[in-house]
């Protein structure tokens, strides 16, 4: 990315998301706690398609990236995250709905 | 002043996960300071246990990085490059 | 904020980002799916989660600030912050965690500036989360080659004869930028000269508030 050619740098500017500052807590958890490393997280993000930068949010990819490191350091499986994700999708069609606090 | 330490950055392109910028190598910048061993993120991010490099600032002109294009040759870049990654060399010669 | 039809905008002026009455998204599936698996194998609790939250809210360029305006009135904390930022900066008090920080100094002839092109390293432990545009491709990709370029956007003229340095975080250190100190504060104190420190002015696309901004600090 470094020297590649590009518009100007975009000034607009959001305030985090109570689900985006979660994303960004797991991910200092769970690394402190030896469950993967920053360089893990990285190397997930690059290795993702040039799109994603676009199709994607900040910490949407982030997420993306702290689940496949879990999953790789055996914290739990895909089918374990699998049926989860289905059971929130049935809480309701809201973040506020699906998120039992 | 002490005299510069000339390194060059290898000019590999391997793929996976690495912290040496693409525009960096095969390019000459002499130490700015060293920080002592770090553990190699190259191991660290596939979750292997990791052997440690030095790490070293290394500073670039703008010349030397960018060619003909450079913005303004004699502004500097400095950056972070792990000891693997760097060969002693003699300094480039003046543009 | 002036009362228009912009009735969204937090109070820090920017859109809010409601959580809890927008259409439930994929990853914020996965958000909650992961925060509840950690929190039933025993990874983690919501405690702690809520905590780390908390730290980050914590975090916010006012405690940069006071580094640099420390280090503006205290030569021999100038020399210890060049010397080691990490230990200078906590040994004010700032809960910075594992940060490796390096400081470096803008004077007449030099002028500092802090990009990561990797990914978005950011002196997130002493400053906070960094702004949208940090971490934006074009940032990234430019600063390394065009710094001139990209600071004039940011209102940042700089004269020939000043070298701009450039500082990619492409490894374990995090960066940041002492301004020079602005003429006209002689005598001031480091709260009041710690208002003139902005957040861009200590990743180098900014320079610190004139005194006159401030004119009733000295009040």
């Amino acid at each position: 990315m470094g020297g590649d050619a590009a518009g100007p740098v975009p000034t607009e500017q959001h305030d985090f998301a109570l689900w985006e500052k979660r994303v960004d807590a797991l991910m200092v958890i769970a690394s402190s706690k030896g469950h993967f490393t920053v360089d893990g997280l990285r190397r997930v993000l690059e290795d993702m398609p040039p799109d994603s930068f676009d199709t994607m949010t900040y910490y949407e990819r982030w997420i993306a990236s702290v689940n496949q490191n879990l999953i790789e350091s055996g914290v739990y499986t895909t089918a374990e995250l699998a049926e989860r994700m289905s059971e929130i999708a049935r809480r309701g069609a809201t973040y506020g709905e699906a998120n039992h606090e | 002043m002490n005299e510069r330490r000339y390194m060059r950055v290898a000019n590999h392109m391997p793929p996976g996960h690495v912290r040496t910028p693409a525009y960096l190598r095969g390019k000459v910048g002499w130490v700015e300071r060293t920080l002592g061993p770090f553990s190699n993120p190259e191991e660290l991010a596939y979750g292997h246990a990791a052997t440690s490099q030095p790490l070293m600032r290394i500073r670039f002109t703008m010349a030397e990085i960018w060619g003909a294009e450079a913005e303004h040759p004699n502004d500097t870049l400095d950056a972070e490059i792990y000891a693997h990654w760097l060969e002693p060399t003699d300094a480039p010669h003046a543009p | 904020m002036p009362h228009d039809h912009h009735d969204h905008l937090s109070p820090s002026g920017h859109p809010y980002r409601p959580d809890d009455d927008h259409p439930l998204t994929y990853w914020q599936q996965m958000e909650i799916a992961i925060r509840e698996i950690l929190i039933e194998k025993g990874v983690t609790t919501a405690a702690e989660i809520n905590a780390q939250i908390d730290a980050m809210d914590a975090r916010s360029p006012a405690n940069g600030a006071a580094v640099v305006a420390r280090s503006w009135t205290d030569p021999a904390f100038r020399d210890a912050l060049l010397q080691d930022a990490s230990a200078a900066s906590a040994s004010m008090g700032f809960d910075i965690g594992p940060l490796k920080l390096i400081a470096v100094e803008n004077t007449a002839d030099v002028h500092n500036v802090i990009v990561c092109t990797l990914c978005s390293c950011y002196p997130r432990n002493l400053l906070g989360l960094p702004p949208d545009w940090y971490k934006s491709r074009a940032y990234r990709s430019r600063t390394v080659k065009e710094p001139r370029k990209v600071l004039a956007e940011f209102g940042v003229v700089l004269p020939e004869q000043v070298t701009v340095r450039v500082h990619d975080s492409t490894a374990d250190m995090r960066y940041i930028v002492i301004p020079a100190r602005p003429a006209g504060t002689d005598g001031w104190s480091a709260d009041q000269l710690a208002a003139l420190v902005t957040r861009d002015s200590m990743i180098g696309t900014g320079l610190p508030k004139e005194p006159g901004a401030i004119a009733d600090a000295r009040t």
